[in-house]
């Protein structure tokens, strides 16, 4: 028998680091992301994000409609968490305006925004492990967010772009069965989120691939302004509904979900236990909310009068013709509203001139700030963790690049 | 309510305190208070409210920017700066004319400001000296014009 031995020549010379593009239409980038990367052999030496594949100028889109107008385009954001963004601007301009929400108005969108956290962290945990390999977790967790999909289209008329919440409360009386539906989703998550532990929390390849994966360090986290799930699994419990709690969740009792690992799998932690915890709040919720009262503030001349008085009254019908027609005027000012996306911190900067049509609107976004942090969690790794990485930051594209 | 009025102006009083000229006006306005800052005390006074163990703004949520047009200065700078330590907010704001658009930048005080600056340059065309990388964001290179400007068309030029 004979044996054959094979040298490798190697090119003579200091060895250069590859430049490898991933993206922006690669599979695990979730949208158009494209990171430059440089590597030696499979370790990333360099990552560099590069975005705005999906710039849509909401923001200068804002500036040439009416207030009431700005939330459509809201819903467009954030298109995993349409009524998150629909809070967020309709905050703002309550504050700018100086608006005092009814109170069964405040627990609806309580409700609804904890709801849409669920999806959102059931479309992230669906996402992450199929890009790990993991495929059976996402027909689940899809499964379990078409039933909260089908109350959002019971309530508000659509599944995704919503704009049910308007300036002053909501957009229309919530129908009268819909919280048999949400009682029905909330009995049953808790089992389901069982099972989804049961197919990842001790699945090896799972701790394989996530645990050390992708570490930030609550010093690093605070510097970059990362915000959300991602700055609470480093340690740090900041979270907006605790530290400045908008629309009644003072009166609600919850946890914040922290862990200090900082790693990816810490984040799979915090957000798993976050979906309990709001299941938490919408019990509380349901409770709270009562069947009978106004679901929107009485504001003349800003907010829309109900149809009876508009059909009955001759200022109800002037009003409803002027806030239709030109808008309602906003004080001069400037507000930032800030309130906890699944995501992170969104905040809303509104300045008025006093005109109908705000002046300025921005949206700070948290996917934006946070995946500045991914260099941060990928150099020095396995282009196999790039994937984690991007994964368990949880961006937006839409919301990436507004 | 009275207790947190009370940590807000201590704030500003604490600024004064530091420097009498860093503070040119405070504004507020829907509980929220507003210190315009100098452009050449900005970064000075960033390191101050970021190190100053009492105060502690760590956090830098966002900057945006406002155009005033066809008033000078034209551009307001608003930083939106948090306090983990005490949970409070302030905003920093700078004023910037028109016809030096530029301001200095404080990602030395806060790595965070680099994606804010680079967009506020891509939209806004200010200029943020002594950023490490300062170049579009949100839309290709190649582009002519900032489109956040009030004298940018909503429809773009044709």
């Amino acid at each position: 028998m004979n044996t054959r031995t094979t040298t490798i020549e190697t090119p003579a010379g200091p060895a250069e680091p590859m430049v490898l593009n991933m993206g922006p239409q690669h599979p695990s980038t979730h949208g158009v992301l494209r990171v430059i990367l440089e590597l030696d052999g499979e370790i990333v030496l360099k990552a560099k994000p590069v975005i705005g594949y999906l710039h849509t100028g909401i923001e200068k889109s804002c500036e040439s409609k009416t207030y009431s107008q700005c939330i459509t385009l809201t819903d467009r954001i954030d298109y995993l968490a349409p009524l998150s963004n629909n809070l967020g601007f309709c905050l703002a301009a309550e504050r700018l305006i100086g608006i005092e929400v009814p109170k069964r108005a405040q627990y609806i969108r309580v409700l609804l925004t904890e709801l849409t956290r669920i999806t959102s962290h059931l479309v992230w945990l669906g996402t992450h492990a199929i890009d790990l390999g993991a495929m059976s977790v996402f027909l689940y967790t899809f499964r379990e967010r078409e039933e909260i999909m089908k109350i959002y289209e019971h309530v508000s008329g659509q599944r995704m772009m919503t704009s049910y919440f308007r300036i002053g409360g909501l957009a229309l009386e919530p129908p009268p069965d819909w919280l048999d539906r949400v009682r029905r989703v909330v009995e049953s998550l808790p089992g389901h989120i069982d099972e989804y532990e049961d197919l990842l929390t001790q699945n090896r390849i799972w701790m394989a691939r996530t645990k050390g994966v992708g570490y930030l360090s609550p010093e690093d986290a605070i510097a970059m302004g990362v915000s959300g799930p991602l700055l609470r699994a480093s340690g740090v419990a900041y979270d907006i509904r605790k530290v400045f709690p908008y629309s009644s969740y003072d009166e609600f009792d919850f946890k914040v979900q922290t862990q200090t690992a900082g790693d990816c799998y810490a984040r799979y932690q915090v957000r798993i236990a976050e979906i309990r915890e709001s299941i938490k709040i919408i019990r509380q919720a349901m409770e709270k909310i009562p069947s009978e009262g106004p679901f929107r503030a009485e504001v003349p001349g800003i907010i829309p009068p109900s149809r009876e008085e508009m059909k009955t009254s001759i200022e109800g019908l002037i009003y409803h013709f002027k806030i239709f027609t030109e808008g309602f005027a906003a004080p001069p000012g400037e507000v930032y509203q800030a309130i906890e996306s699944p995501r992170g911190e969104l905040g809303v900067f509104m300045a008025s001139d006093g005109s109908a049509k705000p002046y300025r609107v921005k949206f700070r976004t948290p996917s934006f700030v946070n995946l500045q942090s991914l260099p941060k969690l990928c150099e020095g790794r396995l282009i196999a963790d790039v994937v984690a990485c991007i994964g368990t930051t949880d961006i937006v594209l839409g919301e990436v690049d507004r | 309510m009275e207790s947190q009025e009370v940590g807000k102006n201590s704030v500003v009083q604490k600024l004064k305190d530091w420097d009498a000229k860093a503070v040119a006006e405070v504004i507020e306005f829907r509980g929220e208070t507003t210190v315009v800052v100098p452009q050449s005390h900005l970064v000075r006074t960033a390191e101050y409210l970021a190190a100053e163990p009492t105060l502690h703004f760590t956090f830098l949520s966002d900057i945006t920017t406002v155009d005033r047009f066809p008033i000078e200065p034209r551009f307001e700078l608003n930083y939106e700066l948090l306090s983990l330590e005490r949970q409070q907010r302030l905003r920093l704001r700078v004023r910037v004319p028109g016809s030096e658009a530029s301001a200095p930048s404080v990602t030395s005080v806060w790595p965070t400001a680099n994606w804010h600056e680079r967009e506020n340059f891509d939209l806004f065309g200010i200029r943020f000296q002594g950023h490490p990388d300062l170049t579009r964001i949100l839309l290709p290179d190649e582009w002519e014009g900032h489109p956040l400007r009030k004298d940018y068309p909503v429809e773009g030029f044709r």
